[in-house]
């Protein structure tokens, strides 16, 4: 293991930034997200959780898949180029990493999203445990342990240093880019605050969460709750928490004529929270807000562990938690749900 | 890969055919006047032309046509209204194939196949019954029970009267909704129409048309003894990409765009009611 003084995390990730493009939660107009990281950047390594999450480096809010060029009654595509320089992408949190997993099990699945693939192979992931976990985490309840997350590099940090663990090859040479700026050591400090997260997680108000409600009933026993109805009553359908949200993977296909010659064709976020999501010429299958709101937790909690050999499409990041203006969660659907184990 | 599944080939308009009011068929081909790909009967393609967007539409064409593709066509919204003011020689683009085909290779052959259509609804059933055609000693006795608003909203009706209608144990019943001047077939509703004709209830169903009609013409199916592992038909929903991910068209766990668009009817019953 190596660790890098604190002082020295500017030398660190300028050093790195030198080579490769580095991307990493910074901080911006007072909040903290994922940006590319530039000399004189304000590291936000404190923040334990970025408005957004790091999705979007593989997938995102908005990119182009292709142009047309149009000549008369003629048509050529254009296709983006594939190669993706490889970059960094620091200070990733054990559920976000996770939910990496949820979104390649859609993106790289047949046929493979070459898109996503092409920026997923050409990150090298460096992420840093959490130490002060708070009251909208849950992640312990999908089986992601916070103090001890995985990617081509682990880092913990404490007040004095940065402790560093490479674990696979890309990792290493990572390492080996950034070794003179380190000293050997760290395993005790590690070992010391991985124990004392734990113990913070294990006293979080959501960390016993029980979804086994949603494994050991149908999908139309879950969907024809009666409940669906007033939990989702509040909800202003402003797709916050489809935005926020780590593994949600819904995205819009649309174009515009650029040029008089041109028509770029793109993808961008969508949510299935918006009631024109599912609109067709013909009709719609979702009209209410509480179809909508179902059918995101339904993906959650049902459909996606459905076809994904029973993993769930939740993280427990708890950005949902706090950022939903109506306090309206996937926990709160979980305990309305989940029956008398709650009370 | 996806960059083959997103981006679309090019395919040019050789011939455009008025059906009915609303509806045209466009005949394509690839620029190098070669059929774009190989299909089986019910799968879908992804039609554009560039500037309003895509739409998913079922490939009329029967895969045994080695020359073309045929794409029947209602306009009913922003990009069908465009695809409809386009004229032979446009280029357009064209993803696919999509979906799960009706299995006529394998449940329905050697059996007796009733088809049940409703308006447009025809169009993704013509690619099966004339797959069915072509290989004709593979099946059975074959029905077409094939409805619309009026005589003129018909789709392929040229086709039906000169082909179908000659075609050996291939009995076809043609009904409008309301009585028409110049019409003297059979008027009434799909549903009831089905009832009156006196169908075996073993034959293979296959139904496509407006949920209405597919909701009353399966309750008469039951009622006449039909199984529903026997009766298939098709769902429809709104996509994006065709290929599983953008996350819009799906009933419970299935994706109408991979899963579907051909279901059985047991199969849908699984289903939450959301489709």
């Amino acid at each position: 293991m190596l660790k890098f003084k604190i002082d020295k995390l500017n030398e660190l990730f300028d050093t790195i930034s030198a080579e490769t493009p580095l991307a990493m939660p910074l901080e911006k107009a007072g909040e903290a997200d994922y940006g590319r990281y530039e000399k004189g950047a304000k590291p936000a390594l404190g923040v334990l959780k970025t408005v957004k999450s790091p999705k979007d480096l593989f997938f995102p809010q908005s990119e182009t898949l292709m142009k047309f060029k149009t000549e008369g009654k003629n048509l050529a595509v254009e296709a983006p180029d594939e190669n993706v320089t490889p970059f960094v992408l620091f200070g990733v949190k054990a559920c976000d990493y996770k939910a990496f997993e949820v979104l390649d099990r859609v993106f790289l699945a047949d046929p493979v999203d070459t898109y996503y693939q092409s920026k997923r192979n050409a990150a090298t992931i460096v992420t840093l445990a959490c130490s002060k976990p708070e009251e909208s985490c849950f992640c312990k309840v999908f089986g992601i342990d916070a103090a001890a997350p995985l990617g081509d590099v682990t880092t913990w940090m404490d007040e004095t240093y940065l402790y560093w663990q490479a674990n696979t090859n890309k990792g290493e040479s990572l390492t080996e880019k950034v070794r003179a700026l380190a000293e050997e050591g760290g395993e005790d400090a590690v070992a010391k605050q991985q124990k004392a997260t734990r113990e913070i997680i294990d006293k979080l108000p959501f960390s016993h969460l029980d979804l086994s409600y949603f494994k050991e009933n149908g999908t139309k026993e879950i969907f024809d709750r009666p409940e669906w109805k007033e939990l989702s009553e509040a909800c202003l359908a402003c797709g916050t928490c489809t935005f926020v949200c780590p593994t949600c993977q819904c995205f819009d296909i649309r174009e515009f004529r650029s040029a008089k010659n041109e028509v770029i064709r793109y993808r961008c976020w969508d949510s299935c929270m918006y009631s024109d999501f599912t609109q067709m010429a013909g009709g719609n299958n979702r009209t209410t807000q509480m179809q909508r709101y179902r059918q995101r937790f339904m993906h959650k909690l049902v459909y996606y562990p459905e076809n994904n050999g029973g993993l769930f499409s939740c993280v427990g990041c708890g950005r949902c938690v706090n950022k939903c203006p109506q306090k309206l969660n996937i926990v709160k659907v979980a305990k309305a749900l989940g029956g008398k184990k709650h009370d | 890969m996806i960059k083959e599944a997103l981006i679309p080939k090019i395919g040019v308009v050789t011939d455009i055919r008025r059906d009915t009011p609303d509806v045209k068929t466009f005949r394509v081909v690839g620029t190098d006047g070669k059929k774009l790909f190989e299909h089986l009967p019910g799968q879908c393609a992804m039609v554009s032309v560039p500037g309003v967007g895509e739409s998913m539409f079922s490939i009329t064409s029967s895969p045994t046509n080695e020359e073309y593709m045929e794409f029947s066509i209602k306009k009913c919204g922003c990009v069908t209204e465009v695809i409809h003011s386009i004229d032979v020689g446009q280029q357009i683009t064209v993803r696919g194939p999509y979906g799960r085909n009706f299995p006529v290779e394998e449940d329905f052959k050697g059996k007796d196949l009733l088809f049940i259509a409703g308006g447009i609804g025809l169009a993704p059933l013509r690619s099966v019954i004339n797959y069915v055609r072509h290989y004709r000693n593979n099946y059975g006795k074959v029905v077409v029970v094939y409805g619309a608003r009026s005589a003129d909203d018909l789709v392929d009706i040229e086709e039906i009267r000169n082909e179908w209608m000659n075609e050996k144990n291939f009995e076809v019943y043609l009904t409008i909704d309301r009585p028409q001047e110049g019409w003297n077939g059979h008027v009434g509703f799909v549903p009831a129409y089905v009832k009156e004709i006196g169908l075996d209830p073993h034959m293979t169903a296959i139904l496509c048309g407006p949920p209405i009609m597919i909701k009353f013409t399966l309750q008469g199916l039951l009622e006449l003894g039909f199984t529903k592992t026997n009766v298939y038909t098709t769902l429809e929903l709104r996509m994006k990409c065709g290929v599983g991910k953008c996350g819009r068209c799906n009933v419970g766990s299935k994706y109408v765009c991979k899963d579907g668009p051909v279901f059985r009817m047991d199969e849908i019953d699984e289903l939450p009611d959301e489709y």
